[in-house]
């Protein structure tokens, strides 16, 4: 994988993450998803932060 | 096998230990300031901690109003986030400095030893407090039933398993210093707040809303009542407004933080508190108030902090109360090993942080002990606040005024007299206060305790100073 390539992937699995963390709670309220597939997907939303964020964020630190 | 091979490998951890220079003595160099982002990771990490699980409904149970809740955060969080900008963060720029040795040169090596170890056991206490909720979140989570609040002693093998495992990575973190500290927080920082805001909306049409129009009269009439539940006292606007400045008074006008924020390159970084206050004692105290609620109806009369975010956001919920604990023990252990090792100058501070983790992890095996973190935190703010005006006076207002800053420096004092004057007198005259206000914290004193603490510091030393010039010219 190309050296621009690879921080481009990093960064996207792991703003899925922050999306699939938040973004289910607006279709629990708007009655579209159980309280249990918002729960899980929460969970993989965790994993695809956790597995990439520490790869990238702290080199943005000044 | 290579016998030869573990003494190279803990040399060289060592010695890289060793190499890690946090400026304990010396201000921190031009070159090792950090930027404005470095700050908004580790004080948004800091301040969304397992502990909002706890206030947050703190606020639902002693039955504020929600009108009183949302102005009280807003005004309050305002003046927290300006007690940092105005007060801690140009102390800390100016001096580069931390707390501990900056008193050490006004006060003298006695009564700064005295504040040291007064601080090293609040913040040990605190990081003990944090790896209790971290591990009580890990039980839930592997069925480990937990020693209750009131027991002195664990209550099984695997509980301290846990507990040891918690407080291990954290010491750990703290040992390697201020950046790695950072690093750890940034990682989590974008990621937690985002539980706490998906778990309230979450759990909104628990609480019949379903729109955003049907979220007042749910929050005046089911979240935040007005009523509290039998047994506990009525919190109004000003509880919560002086809940949101004050509970952290020892950081800001205490200015415990200047060991964080002597490495801003400049003072305005102190608006990154803001972060910390307005995402963790704004939003995530409402979502935990919300979760509170939701709680209540379900027949659960004291949630704690694992059951509230494992009901809101499943199995991320729990993980998060445990990074939200790391996050904070981290920092607070940091502090901790900085003032003891103020007290041992000689020792290396790696050595005194993992000691100290250590010790932050064997208390946390006695619920019992952790319960007292309010009691902690309350006579710390007391102690601290009138510190933290005295030392701004110092800085500020005695080059301007004629007088000698850093007196005992100067002088070679081992104790100076005016601040220990000034420390009791104050000290005494808050406690004087809270009695008969019946105040329901300690920390409610910290303003008059800011005020007092300045005023009579410049007497003191206004009379010292004049008392010294004159033996000295005669």
């Amino acid at each position: 994988m190309t050296d621009s390539i690879r921080p481009l992937l990093l960064r996207s699995v792991s703003y899925l993450g922050l999306a699939l963390t938040v973004v289910p709670s607006l279709f629990v309220f708007a009655g579209q998803l159980s309280l249990a597939t918002y729960k899980l997907l929460m969970f993989i939303g965790f994993l695809c932060w956790i597995t990439t964020a520490p790869w990238w964020i702290n080199e943005e630190q000044g | 096998m290579e016998p030869a091979a573990a003494p190279t490998t803990t040399t060289s951890l060592s010695q890289q230990l060793s190499e890690i220079n946090e400026y304990e003595r010396e201000p921190v160099p031009p070159g090792k300031v950090k930027g404005f982002k470095s700050f908004v990771g580790l004080v948004a990490g800091e301040h969304i901690a397992g502990t909002e699980f706890v206030i947050g409904p703190l606020f639902v149970l002693h039955g504020a109003g929600a009108a009183d809740v949302m102005w009280g955060l807003l005004f309050g969080n305002i003046l927290a986030t300006l007690s940092w900008v105005l007060v801690c963060a140009p102390t800390a720029v100016r001096t580069r400095l931390t707390i501990f040795y900056q008193l050490e040169k006004i006060s003298g090596i006695t009564l700064v030893t005295i504040y040291n170890l007064v601080n090293a056991v609040l913040f040990c206490v605190t990081a003990a407090a944090m790896i209790g909720v971290s591990a009580s979140a890990v039980g839930l989570l592997l069925d480990i039933e937990g020693p209750g609040i009131g027991d002195l002693y664990p209550t099984s093998l695997l509980w301290v398993a846990v507990i040891f495992l918690i407080g291990g990575v954290i010491a750990v973190v703290s040992t390697f210093g201020f950046d790695r500290v950072s690093r750890f927080a940034n990682v989590f920082a974008p990621w937690m707040p985002l539980v706490f805001l998906a778990s309230g909306i979450a759990v909104l049409p628990s609480l019949g809303v379903t729109s955003i129009g049907d979220f007042w009269e749910a929050a005046e009439t089911r979240i935040w009542t007005g009523v509290p539940v039998p047994g506990q006292t009525k919190y109004g606007f000003w509880h919560i407004l002086i809940f949101a400045w004050l509970c952290n008074s020892s950081m800001h006008l205490g200015l415990s933080d200047m060991t964080i924020y002597r490495y801003a390159r400049r003072s305005s970084y102190g608006l990154a508190s803001a972060f910390g206050m307005f995402i963790g004692h704004g939003m995530a105290w409402i979502a935990s108030g919300i979760l509170c609620a939701v709680a209540l109806e379900a027949g659960n009369g004291n949630p704690s902090p694992g059951q509230i975010a494992f009901m809101g956001a499943g199995l991320a919920g729990a993980i998060c109360v445990v990074v939200a604990g790391w996050t904070t023990a981290n920092p607070t252990l940091y502090r901790s090993g900085l003032a003891v090792q103020g007290v041992f100058p000689r020792s290396k501070r790696w050595k005194v942080t993992l000691a100290v983790g250590t010790l932050a992890t064997i208390l946390a095996c006695s619920p019992a002990i952790v319960s007292k973190l309010d009691q902690f935190l309350g006579l710390y703010a007391l102690l601290a606040t009138p510190v933290g005006a005295l030392v701004i006076v110092d800085v500020f207002l005695f080059p301007r005024l004629g007088l000698t800053p850093n007196l005992a420096y100067h002088e070679g004092l081992r104790l100076n007299w005016s601040v220990l004057a000034c420390w009791v007198v104050t000290v005494a005259i808050c406690y004087g206060l809270y009695v008969y206000l019946e105040a329901d914290f300690y920390f409610f004193m910290a303003v008059p305790g800011f005020l007092f603490g300045g005023l009579t510091y410049l007497l003191f030393a206004f009379v010292q100073q004049r008392w010294l010039h004159t033996s000295t010219t005669v």
